[in-house]
């Protein structure tokens, strides 16, 4: 399902002295099965253009295309529902959210609120929990006696088992050890490879940017500042610096490299490996000379 | 320096009588002045660990000294007074309806005259660089601000010691470099002991000491240098090694010679530097 935003605006509290213009003129193409990180600070916007991808904000200009829906300024918006049903959000810290007795329960929710059969919804909560890596042993616990990194993943089963197109990631890792950040992101990296999906992930973590991420959105005082695939995106480390932004440790330290030797390399690499390689290249070929 | 300000002696203790122990025979001292941080995974016993430094739980077994006092029900509130936390939510401690409210808060609670809670309420926002924000409400700042806010509560009351209880885990890169330097700053101005309980190891790079704890007891103790040359044996634990330890190990696998892991980005840069005019 293919998700483009055509130079929205929106502004909280419209027509009132609290106004305020949240976003501007952000125009984004998020192609079906694409992986596009949002990046930016606190306040830039972000999420204010993450809860346009599922028509909870609607815009004030502009439109927002979801699927076969178009959600225009200034007209009935229908069938939001249907909307909302594929695209899912795991919002930030997604276990304050949970509020059922069992876990079964709980993850069934989503999917019995839009309609569908309490026998199917047992079916989805099943296998999502398989999705994000739980026994199924916990389905009769509490959700409220699990551990804080079970909480989470019982959180995103809720979501997965509405079986979304589309899967809008709010700070998936937020608040978790290395081993629990780096098992998410694999899963969700599973999930989008394996389930076709679209991923939307905002985050403050350039690493997870890089890695995971085909496209780019970097969001500024409410607009798109930079777009582009990771390599274009941190071929430029300078303007991100500038923009107040961190880039990868990897770049980071290519660029100290770079000035204290004075050597440039060939390019910018985005990863350990890549550039431990380059710099060995570099360092043997000085030997030689 | 070597003056332990509070001890923990074979301490256990288990929140149901059924699971196993969340801590389990700890002992160790803390180090008057020192920054130590106490690291592991979720479910480490990390976070029992603040909460018994604080009162908040009592153990089952063994016992903990602070300043010199038995932490016990008739002491703790001569202890918290020497012992200021902040927490992991940045939302969840505010009281107060303004900056200098919340602040102020602490004080009152433990009746302090009027004259000198303003002074040390001034003081103690300027120590954070929040005294800009005295009459903003708390919801209206960042939240690397917030936490701030919360050190400066912690400090107004002159602790000795302040833990800090995955303080940081909830902000962004810039709120987090914000908060440590503050503690950094405020840990050489007035010789406070700092306790950082954390999974970051970049924060807990920055420490004197680190403690390593995993499946409820002490799994190891030493200087960040001594720690992160547990390596592999980190990631097993649930962790992480620092990423200038990551590419000094990528630079030895392709043949450079490193006299070490290095913990700096800047002495790999220079050593990286140095071997390739030195050849």
């Amino acid at each position: 399902m293919d998700i483009s935003l055509q130079q929205v605006e929106y502004r909280y509290q419209a027509n009132t002295p609290f106004e305020r213009l949240a976003i501007e003129d952000v125009s984004i193409d998020i192609p079906a099965g694409t992986f596009m990180a949002i990046i930016g600070h606190t306040g830039s916007g972000k999420s204010t253009v993450l809860q346009h991808l599922n028509a909870l904000l609607l815009p004030s200009k502009g439109i927002v295309k979801i699927g076969n829906h178009e959600i225009k300024a200034e007209q009935k918006n229908k069938n939001l529902k249907q909307v909302r049903q594929k695209v899912g959000i795991v919002f930030q810290f997604p276990e304050h959210q949970l509020f059922e007795e069992t876990v079964e329960k709980d993850i069934m929710f989503g999917p019995m609120n839009f309609g569908v059969s309490a026998d199917e919804a047992r079916e989805r909560a099943h296998r999502a929990l398989k999705q994000v890596g739980l026994a199924e042993d916990i389905l009769e616990k509490s959700p409220f006696d699990l551990s804080g990194g079970q909480m989470r993943r019982v959180a995103i089963a809720g979501v997965l088992a509405m079986e979304p197109d589309v899967i809008v990631l709010d700070e998936p890792t937020a608040g978790l050890d290395p081993r629990g950040r780096n098992e998410i992101m694999e899963m969700f990296y599973t999930l989008h490879r394996e389930r076709q999906l679209s991923t939307i992930l905002v985050t403050h973590s350039m690493e997870d940017a890089a890695r995971y991420a085909d496209q780019i959105v970097i969001m500024r005082q409410g607009k798109v500042a930079k777009k582009g695939t990771p390599e274009e995106i941190f071929s430029d480390p300078i303007d991100l610096v500038e923009m107040g932004l961190d880039v990868p440790e990897v770049v980071r330290f290519q660029l100290k490299l770079e000035e204290k030797t004075g050597i440039k390399l060939e390019k910018i690499y985005l990863s350990i490996e890549e550039l431990s390689s380059a710099v060995t290249e570099v360092l043997s070929r000085g030997v030689r000379s | 320096m070597k003056e332990a300000i509070v001890s923990l002696k074979g301490v256990s203790f288990q929140y149901d009588p059924e699971e196993r122990y969340a801590l389990n025979n700890v002992s160790f001292d803390i180090y008057e002045g020192e920054w130590l941080a106490i690291v592991g995974h979720n479910g480490s016993g990390k976070s029992t660990m603040a909460k018994l430094l604080n009162g908040l739980q009592f153990p089952q077994e063994g016992e903990i000294t602070v300043c010199g006092l038995p932490l016990t029900e008739a002491s703790i509130w001569d202890i918290r007074k020497k012992l200021g936390m902040v927490f992991q939510n940045p939302d969840n401690q505010f009281v107060g309806t303004t900056v200098q409210d919340d602040v102020a808060f602490g004080l009152e609670n433990n009746g302090i005259p009027r004259d000198e809670m303003v002074e040390r309420v001034h003081d103690s926002l300027s120590k954070v660089k929040m005294d800009q924000f005295l009459l903003q409400e708390p919801h209206h700042l960042s939240g690397g601000q917030k936490q701030r806010v919360a050190i400066a509560g912690v400090l107004a009351l002159r602790p000795a010691i302040i833990i800090l209880d995955e303080a940081t885990s909830m902000l962004d890169p810039r709120g987090r470099e914000e908060v440590l330097e503050t503690v950094r700053v405020l840990k050489e101005e007035k010789s406070l002991t700092v306790i950082s309980i954390t999974h970051d190891l970049d924060e807990a790079a920055k420490a004197d000491r680190i403690i390593v704890m995993n499946g409820g007891e002490v799994f190891r103790e030493g200087t960040p240098e001594e720690i992160f040359s547990m390596d592999e044996q980190l990631i097993q634990l649930g962790l992480d090694i620092p990423f200038s330890v990551k590419m000094s190990k990528a630079f030895r696998q392709k043949g450079i010679n490193l006299s070490k892991y290095y913990l700096s980005e800047e002495e790999l840069v220079t050593e990286l530097w140095t071997s390739r005019f030195s050849k």
